[in-house]
C-alpha cells in the first residue's frame, strides 16, 4: 500500500503509530484504537510491536549504529535475546534476501546511500516482521538507487508475503507495485482505493499530490473524448493502452 | 592532530590484532605498573623495548612513531621540568643518580606509558574493544554509546566540513580577525553542528526503539570472544614481566644506575 | 559568466579523480541543470564555481577572474550557493537575523540590510515568521529561509544543490515557478539534481556527468530522450519519454518530455488516422 499526501499531512505521524512510537515514545494525546497484527498498540510496548511491525526510516545514515553491517543486522535479534545460532541464521537470511551479502564486513560509513538503505531494510527484516512500513525510504537516493530499493521492497511483498506500507511522494516510481493508494491531507485520509481510481479522482488533484504523468496523459485524452481501455498508472501500461487504441 | 593519528585503529590483520582485547589491556596494565615502580634508567630502557616486538608484528610502526612524536612535546617539558627541579632540590633525586639521569628516566617512563597505550589502540578495532567491554560486564548502554560515538566520528567530521563550506559561501571568514573575533566566528559552525547532532540522536533513538531496544534484560551477542593460544601466551608473558619487575624492585639492591656505572 | 577550462580535481584524502578534464561555459542569464548519478561529480563541480574547491589542474574563471586569485567570501558576492540541507546553515535566533547574516558579512550598512531583509522575506512569503526562530519552522519553511538568506544579497548566479529532495508535489511546483521567475529576472540559475521529471518540466540546458566527466551538454529534450546517453549515465528517462519510446514504431517522435506536447501529438495522430479512415 502506498501512502502519500502533501508535506505535513500526517503520513509520518501515522507511520509512527504503526509500531508504537506513538504513543509510547512520543508524548501527546492519542484518541481512538489502533490494532496491528492482532495487537492493540496502546497496550503493548514498542519492543513487543517491533517483532511484528518493522519501520524503515528516511535517512539511511541514522539507522545504522554498529561498525559493521553484520553487527547492525544482528542488533534487533540481540535485543530480543535470540540465541547465537539463530541470530547467525536470520542475519545470513536477511543479508541474502536483500542481496547485500558481499557488504557483510563493511563499515556503514563506507557505503553509498542506496547500500545503507538496503542494510537498514535487512536490519528490520532480520526480525521477521509480518508488516514493514517504509517512511520515504528513497528521499536521499538517486533514481537508480531508488529503483533498487523499490525492487527489494516489492520482492519482500510478493515473495515473502510481508504487508508493505510505503510512504512516497514520487508516485510515478512507486505506483507500479501498489495494490492500494492512500492519500492523506491535513491529518485526514481523503482517498483510499486502487491506484487507478485514486489517481483519477478530483480529490487527489485537490490534495496536490504528484499524479503520474501517464495518468495525466490519459486525462488529457479523456477531455478530448478519446478513451483508452483502462487508466494507466505507469509507462508500460500507457504504451500498451495507446497501442491498443491506435490499432483499432 | 598527528598525536591522535597515533591512536586511531587501522584495518590490518595480524596476530596482534587478533588477540583478545582484555588480554592486551592486561599487558598494558602490567607495563603501567612496571613503569611506575621504577625510577632507574636501566629497567625503564628494558621496559621501553618490550612492546616493540608487538608493534613490529602488528605492522603499525609508522602510526606508532607518530604517537611518540606527538607525545614528544609534553615529554620534553617533563624532562626540562624534572631536570631543573632536580638541580634546585637535590633531595627529590633518588640516591645514586644525577639529575640528568633522573630526568631522562622520567621522560622514558612517560614514553613507556604512551607507547603501550598507543600499541593497544592501534591494534584493537573499536568493535573488538566494545565486545571486550560487553563481555567484561560493562553495562551495554556504555558500550553502545562508545561504539555509536566511534561510528559517527567520520560522519560528524564530514558534516562539520559541509557546514563550514555553507557558511563560507555566505561570506563567513574563518581565518581573519583577532582571537575573540575568530572564536565568535565559530558560532555559525557549532550551532548547526550541535542541532544536527541532536536531530540525529532523535532519529537514532527512533531506530533503536523500532528494533526492540530494551526487550530483554540480558542481551545476547552475535560474536563471542574466546581466549586462544596466543592470548594465553600473552597472559603468561605479562605475568612474567610483572613478577620480574617486582623481583628486581624489591630484591635487587642496590639497583645500578648509569651514574654509578660511569667511571669517576 | 562562468568558464571551466580543462579542470581536473582530486580530493586530498582520495586517490580517485573526482573531475577529469571538465570544460564548460555558462553565460549570464542561462538556466542550467547539472545531472548525473550520485558520485558523478556534480557537487564537486559546482563547488568550483564559488571557490569552495579549487581545481587541482586547469582553471575556473568567474566573470574573468580566476577562482584561485580571490577568496570564497569575495566570490560569494557573485555566486550564491544554496546547500541541500538548510539545517547546515541555520543558526540564528530569528529568521530576520539569519537572512541578515550574509549581508553583515559582506559589510552592507544597517539601512540596506533592513531593506534587503524585508525584500527577501516578502519574496519568499516568510513575513509572518520574521521574528520566529528558524528552528521552530517546518522543513519546507526552513528551506525557504535558507533560500531567502542567499537571495538577500542579490547574487548574479544562484546555485541550488538538489533543491527537490524531500519536497512534495506542490512544493516542487512552487520551486519551479520561483526558479523560472529568477531566471527571467536575468539571474544565472544552476541546479544540481537527479530528478528527471522536474528537469522535464522546466526544460533547462542539461549538463550530464558520468564519473567525473561531462558526457552530454545541450537541450534537455535531446539529452533526456537519447537512449544511449541515458544508458551510459544511468539516467531514467521521464515517463512521457518512456511511453513514446515504446510507440516509436507507430511513427511517434522520440524526443518528447512534456505532457501537453505529448497530448497534442497524440491528437494529431488520431486526427490523421480519422481522416485516413
Amino acid at each position: 500500500m502506498v501512502l502519500t499526501g502533501p508535506s505535513g499531512c500526517g503520513k509520518t505521524t501515522l507511520c509512527r503509530c504503526f509500531n508504537g512510537l506513538i504513543p509510547h515514545f512520543y508524548n501527546g494525546q492519542l484518541e481512538g484504537e489502533i490494532s496491528i497484527a492482532g495487537l492493540k498498540v496502546k497496550e503493548h510496548q514498542i519492543h513487543e510491536l517491533a517483532q511484528k511491525v518493522g519501520l524503515v526510516f528516511q535517512n539511511p545514515e541514522n539507522q545504522l549504529f554498529a561498525l559493521s553491517v553484520e553487527k547492525d543486522v544482528a542488533f534487533g535479534l540481540e535485543n530480543l535475546g535470540v540465541t547465537r545460532a539463530n541470530i547467525r541464521k536470520w542475519v545470513d537470511w536477511a543479508l541474502k534476501t536483500t542481496e547485500i551479502e558481499e557488504l557483510r564486513e563493511r563499515a556503514p560509513h563506507e557505503l553509498s546511500g542506496g547500500q545503507q538503505q538496503r542494510v537498514a531494510i535487512a536490519c528490520v527484516l532480520a526480525m521477521r516482521p509480518e508488516i514493514m512500513v517504509f517512511d520515504e525510504p528513497t528521499s536521499f537516493l538517486d533514481p537508480l538507487g531508488a529503483r533498487k530499493i523499490f525492487r527489494v521492497i516489492n520482492e519482500l511483498n510478493k515473495k515473502l508475503e510481508i504487508t508493505v506500507i510505503l510512504v512516497e511522494h514520487r508516485l510515478d516510481l512507486a505506483s507500479n507495485y501498489a495494490d492500494r493508494v492512500l492519500i492523506m491531507d491535513n491529518g485526514k485520509i481523503v482517498l483510499n482505493g486502487k491506484p487507478r481510481e485514486v489517481f483519477t479522482s478530483e480529490k487527489a488533484r485537490l490534495a496536490g499530490v504528484g499524479i503520474p504523468k501517464a495518468t495525466l496523459l490519459w486525462q488529457l485524452l479523456q477531455e478530448k473524448g478519446f478513451s483508452l481501455i483502462d487508466v494507466p498508472t505507469g509507462s508500460e501500461e500507457a504504451t500498451h493502452f495507446l497501442r491498443e487504441m491506435f490499432e483499432n | 592532530m598527528s598525536v591522535f593519528e597515533g591512536f586511531r585503529f587501522r584495518h590490518i590483520s595480524s596476530p596482534v590484532h587478533r588477540l583478545d582485547p582484555r588480554v592486551k589491556f592486561f599487558f598494558v596494565i602490567v607495563m603501567f605498573v612496571a613503569a611506575v615502580i621504577f625510577f632507574e634508567l636501566l629497567p625503564l630502557i628494558v621496559l621501553f623495548t618490550l612492546p616493540l616486538p608487538f608493534v613490529w608484528l602488528g605492522g603499525v610502526q609508522r602510526p606508532w612513531m607518530k604517537s611518540l612524536r606527538g607525545a614528544m612535546f609534553l615529554a620534553v617539558f617533563l624532562f626540562v621540568f624534572n631536570l631543573v627541579f632536580g638541580y634546585f632540590s637535590p633531595s627529590t633525586v633518588p640516591y645514586g643518580m644525577v639529575p640528568l639521569e633522573y630526568a631522562t628516566a622520567m621522560l622514558l617512563r612517560f614514553l613507556v606509558l604512551v607507547e603501550s597505550f598507543s600499541t593497544f589502540f592501534l591494534t584493537t578495532s573499536p568493535d573488538h574493544l566494545s565486545l571486550a567491554l560487553e563481555q567484561s560486564h560493562v553495562p551495554y548502554e556504555f558500550t553502545f554509546a562508545f561504539t555509536t560515538a566511534v561510528r559517527f566520528v567520520p560522519v560528524l567530521a564530514e558534516e562539520a566540513q559541509t557546514i563550514m563550506d555553507a557558511q563560507k559561501a555566505r561570506g563567513l571568514e574563518l581565518e581573519r580577525g583577532n582571537f575573540m573575533k575568530r572564536v565568535r566566528n565559530y558560532i555559525p559552525i557549532l550551532i548547526p553542528l550541535i542541532v544536527s547532532a541532536i536531530r540525529r540522536s532523535l532519529e537514532l533513538a527512533e531506530a533503536m526503539e523500532s528494533r526492540a531496544w530494551g526487550a530483554v534484560k540480558k542481551r545476547t551477542n552475535l560474536y563471542v570472544l574466546k581466549l586462544r593460544r596466543g592470548d594465553l601466551m600473552l597472559i603468561i608473558i605479562s605475568i612474567i614481566i610483572l613478577a620480574a619487575a617486582l623481583y628486581v624492585r624489591y630484591f635487587v639492591y642496590p639497583l645500578p644506575t648509569i651514574t654509578m656505572l660511569l667511571p669517576k | 559568466m562562468i568558464e571551466v577550462q580543462n579542470v581536473f580535481f582530486t580530493y586530498p584524502t582520495a586517490n580517485v579523480e573526482a573531475l577529469k578534464d571538465v570544460s564548460l561555459k555558462i553565460d549570464n542569464g542561462e538556466f542550467v541543470a547539472i545531472m548525473g548519478q550520485n558520485g558523478a561529480g556534480k557537487t564537486t563541480l559546482i563547488k568550483q564555481f564559488n571557490g569552495l574547491l579549487k581545481p587541482s589542474k586547469g582553471n575556473v574563471l568567474v566573470d574573468g577572474v580566476n577562482t584561485r586569485e580571490i577568496s570564497v567570501a569575495q566570490l560569494a558576492r557573485t555566486v550564491g550557493f544554496v546547500f541541500q540541507n538548510p539545517d547546515h546553515q541555520l543558526f540564528s535566533e530569528t529568521v530576520e537575523d539569519e537572512i541578515a547574516f550574509a549581508l553583515k558579512n559582506f559589510g552592507f550598512n544597517e539601512e540596506i540590510i533592513e531593506k534587503r531583509v524585508t525584500w527577501a522575506i516578502n519574496l519568499l512569503d516568510l513575513t509572518e515568521y520574521r521574528k520566529t526562530s528558524p528552528f521552530m519552522l517546518s522543513g519546507g519553511e526552513r528551506k525557504r529561509v535558507a533560500l531567502a538568506s542567499v537571495l538577500a544579497w542579490d547574487p548574479n548566479v544562484v546555485i541550488l544543490d538538489e533543491p527537490t529532495i524531500g519536497q512534495d508535489h506542490k512544493q516542487k511546483e512552487r520551486l519551479l515557478q520561483f526558479i523560472i521567475q529568477l531566471n527571467s529576472q536575468g539571474k544565472t540559475v544552476i541546479i544540481v539534481t537527479h530528478d528527471v521529471e522536474f528537469v522535464a518540466e522546466c526544460n533547462p540546458r542539461v549538463v550530464l556527468m558520468v564519473r567525473g566527466q561531462i558526457v552530454a551538454n545541450g537541450e534537455a529534450k535531446q539529452i533526456l530522450t537519447n537512449p544511449d546517453i541515458a544508458l551510459k549515465a544511468c539516467v531514467v528517462p521521464p515517463q512521457i519519454t518512456q511511453i513514446f519510446q515504446g510507440l516509436a514504431d507507430l511513427g511517434f517522435p522520440a524526443d518528447i518530455i512534456d505532457v501537453s506536447e505529448a497530448g497534442k501529438i497524440i491528437f494529431e495522430h488520431l486526427e490523421l488516422e480519422g481522416r485516413k479512415r
